[in-house]
């Protein structure tokens, strides 16, 4: 059986859109944790299965996959929202500025200083196009928690590209970068309901109280 | 056995903390832990331990110079923390006092880390823990400062965790045996592959630049600071700047080692010049003093950012600037949160005539005022001639006569601000505040850390001299 790992990095990009297409939140967060999901299977497909590779795999699969999700359904149970309305760039530009991320990411990957291993592969590419949707989502979505989905989308990005490093980095670094992720978004779920009790929304525009 | 105890006792002192019902008791563990600490780094500051090639842990020069300016820091405002509590002892401490301890042992572990992986993992503890410091006065204002605050800096990180990435993937393109303990890194850095290490490099200055507050990736830095607590301010403007400045002497290490070292200062001394010229447009006409200090910490990394760009007799300069910024501002926060407390207040209106009111925080934050512009004769004064000196001898005059004008624009910004809170007649009818008056806790603080700012410009001990000198050659050392 061939190793579907192409088809993998492909479903993550058609994630990416479909993360930046919707606006139902709880569908955001599913899609999210399935990208989330779909990462962890990576690492034992690439490198083979050992203790290292199995152990990442395990310890995102949780995080990224169960606990982060779980966490965020919480937050949206709690604060009572269900959908992003009025995104700074509607729906379809930002799928349209996607696409064109996308497309960058094939185009500029093919000229860079790649080992022979990674010629042609997918993951330089899908690594950067994920970065892009997820920094886009970060700038233009106005509620805490879509914010926070940007912040997943991006980290995941950046997890792509780890998994071709997955030997330069000691197991014990790996699992305190996971660590230090799920933390930040527990404080950061927490944050949210503060704002929500403060502002009665979590739209962050009304953050604004501070400035020049 | 030393080196352990430095992350050892904050952890246990936090776990202390979470488990010891008492509220009124709880606070005195900060000290504990503090002063224990400090006797520690102070231990390891001055008699290096050689370590194992391939250690995760060990501390070099640079590694002892921000463990010492951290936890001497960290031992003088936990004085000051007793005598926070005091005056609120009706506030939750648990939460607080939990994540200032845990704050104190990842800030250590930055500094003993041999691993970029470890060092990058300390680092972002170090945001997502101070996270509920900020947000420690439960308000709308400080809600919106810790969200920007965990928000941006997050995204930092996340990029200089990329830029690591990258600059190990330069490290398998050179067929090196994998890895990111630093001084592997360093001896086979010649064999990196130049452009994924300097890509990399730019994403690692970006991301821990942005925890540094280097202009323009600085936004969040007026708002954290102005509306934490003293303490916290204190903390994170000595502190946690000198950690973040940490992780980027190490980038510029492997820079220098690779000996594309003209590239990354080009880059440093961009985002310095930049800081600083930030800073003297925000600080002018600045009325709140918490946020007129924020604007102060983003010059003084801006100084940091130009010595180390510079180099050589600079580079002394920045280092020795290092411990004057990290002691100077951690006494002037806590100034300010003492005149916050009082009148309520951290609009300059509203705390007019402090020096009447609050004889010893007011003199002391003239005092401190003074000595961070770069007066004679406390430390920064030394250090920021140190640092003008070596432009000079680099050649680069338009910089030598650019940088002291900034820091003369600078200090007459920050003159307009203070000197009205501290010495303008006190208002006939002041605003009801808080009117929580200074105590000897308090004011302890400040003071020493004070007197030590005025004993390293009067005379600079000779292992402390060493110490800087060891920590510039460091940087220094090239292919």
């Amino acid at each position: 059986m061939p190793i579907p790992i192409n088809e993998i990095l492909v479903a993550v990009i058609l994630l990416n859109f479909f993360i930046l297409g919707t606006s139902r939140l709880g569908t955001c967060i599913m899609a999210v944790a399935s990208q989330g999901i779909l990462l962890a299977l990576l690492p034992p497909l690439v490198h083979g299965v050992n203790g290292h590779s199995v152990l990442l795999s395990v310890g995102a699969l949780s995080i990224k996959g169960v606990v982060i999700p779980w966490l965020l359904f919480r937050a949206i149970r709690r604060v009572r929202i269900r959908r992003e309305v009025e995104p700074r760039i509607g729906y379809i530009a930002s799928l349209l500025l996607s696409a064109l991320i996308t497309t960058a990411a094939f185009l500029f990957a093919d000229r860079l200083p790649l080992l022979p291993l990674h010629i042609h592969s997918f993951f330089i590419p899908v690594a950067l196009s994920t970065l892009g949707a997820g920094f886009l989502l970060l700038i233009t979505r106005r509620k805490a928690i879509t914010q926070v989905l940007g912040y997943l989308v991006f980290e995941n990005g950046i997890f792509i590209f780890g998994i071709l490093l997955v030997e330069a980095m000691p197991l014990m670094v790996e699992a305190g970068v996971l660590l230090d992720m799920l933390v930040a978004i527990f404080v950061m779920g927490i944050v949210m309901n503060h704002i929500n009790r403060e502002f009665s929304t979590i739209n962050t525009e009304h953050l604004s109280l501070l400035k020049e | 056995m030393h080196l352990y105890a430095i992350f050892a006792l904050p952890f246990l002192g936090a776990l202390a903390a979470a488990l010891l019902p008492s509220e009124r008791f709880r606070p005195l563990l900060i000290p504990a832990v503090g002063l224990l600490h400090a006797y520690y780094s102070l231990r390891l500051a001055f008699a290096p331990q050689p370590y194992p090639p391939d250690a995760m842990l060990g501390l070099d020069a640079l590694g002892r110079l921000i463990l010492l300016v951290v936890s001497l820091l960290f031992a003088a405002s936990s004085l000051y923390a007793v005598g926070y509590f005091r005056t609120h002892p009706t506030w939750g401490n648990r939460i607080f006092i939990v994540c200032l301890l845990v704050f104190l042992g990842a800030m250590s572990l930055a500094a003993a880390a041999r691993n970029f992986g470890l060092l990058w993992v300390a680092v972002e503890a170090t945001t997502v823990i101070s996270a509920p410091l900020i947000y420690f006065n439960r308000n709308r204002l400080s809600i919106e400062a810790t969200w920007k605050y965990l928000l941006i800096c997050s995204v930092g990180i996340a990029l200089a965790m990329l830029g690591l990435m990258f600059v190990a993937y330069a490290g398998l393109q050179a067929g090196q045996g994998p890895g990111l303990q630093i001084d592997r890194m360093l001896a086979e850095a010649g064999l990196l592959s130049k452009p994924w290490l300097r890509t990399g490099f730019v994403f690692l200055l970006v991301g821990f630049g942005t925890k540094m507050g280097l202009a323009p990736l600085h936004t969040w830095k007026p708002d954290a600071y102005g509306e934490a607590p003293g303490l916290v301010g204190a903390l994170l403007a000595g502190g946690l700047t000198s950690v973040s400045l940490l992780a980027v002497l190490r980038a510029l290490q492997i820079m220098t080692a690779a000996g594309e070292d003209i590239l990354a200062r080009q880059f440093l001394l961009i985002l310095g010049i930049l800081s600083l010229i930030f800073a003297a447009i925000f600080v002018i006409r600045q009325r709140d003093i918490k946020r007129m200090l924020a604007y102060s910490s983003v010059e003084h990394m801006g100084i940091l950012a130009v010595g180390l760009a510079v180099g050589k007799l600079a580079a002394y300069g920045a280092m020795f600037h290092v411990m004057n910024n990290a002691l100077t501002k951690g006494a002037l926060f806590m100034c300010a949160g003492n005149i916050h407390r009082y009148f309520g207040s951290k609009r300059m209106c509203e705390t007019r005539g402090a020096a009447a009111a609050l004889p010893w925080s007011a003199t002391l934050f003239l005092i401190g005022f003074l000595a961070i512009t770069g007066s004679p004769p406390f430390g920064p004064f030394i250090s920021q001639l140190t640092i003008i000196r070596g432009i000079f001898d680099g050649g680069n005059v338009l910089l030598g006569i650019g940088f002291p004008f900034l820091l003369l624009i600078i200090f007459i910004g920050m003159s307009t601000t203070v000197m009205p809170v501290v010495l303008a007649p006190a208002e006939a009818d002041p605003s009801p505040g808080e009117g929580a008056k200074e105590t000897w806790l308090t004011v302890l603080s400040p003071l020493l850390l004070m007197s030590a700012v005025l004993v390293l410009g009067l005379s600079l001990p000779e292992p402390l001299r060493r110490l800087f000198q060891e920590a510039a050659d460091l940087i220094e050392v090239g292919p």
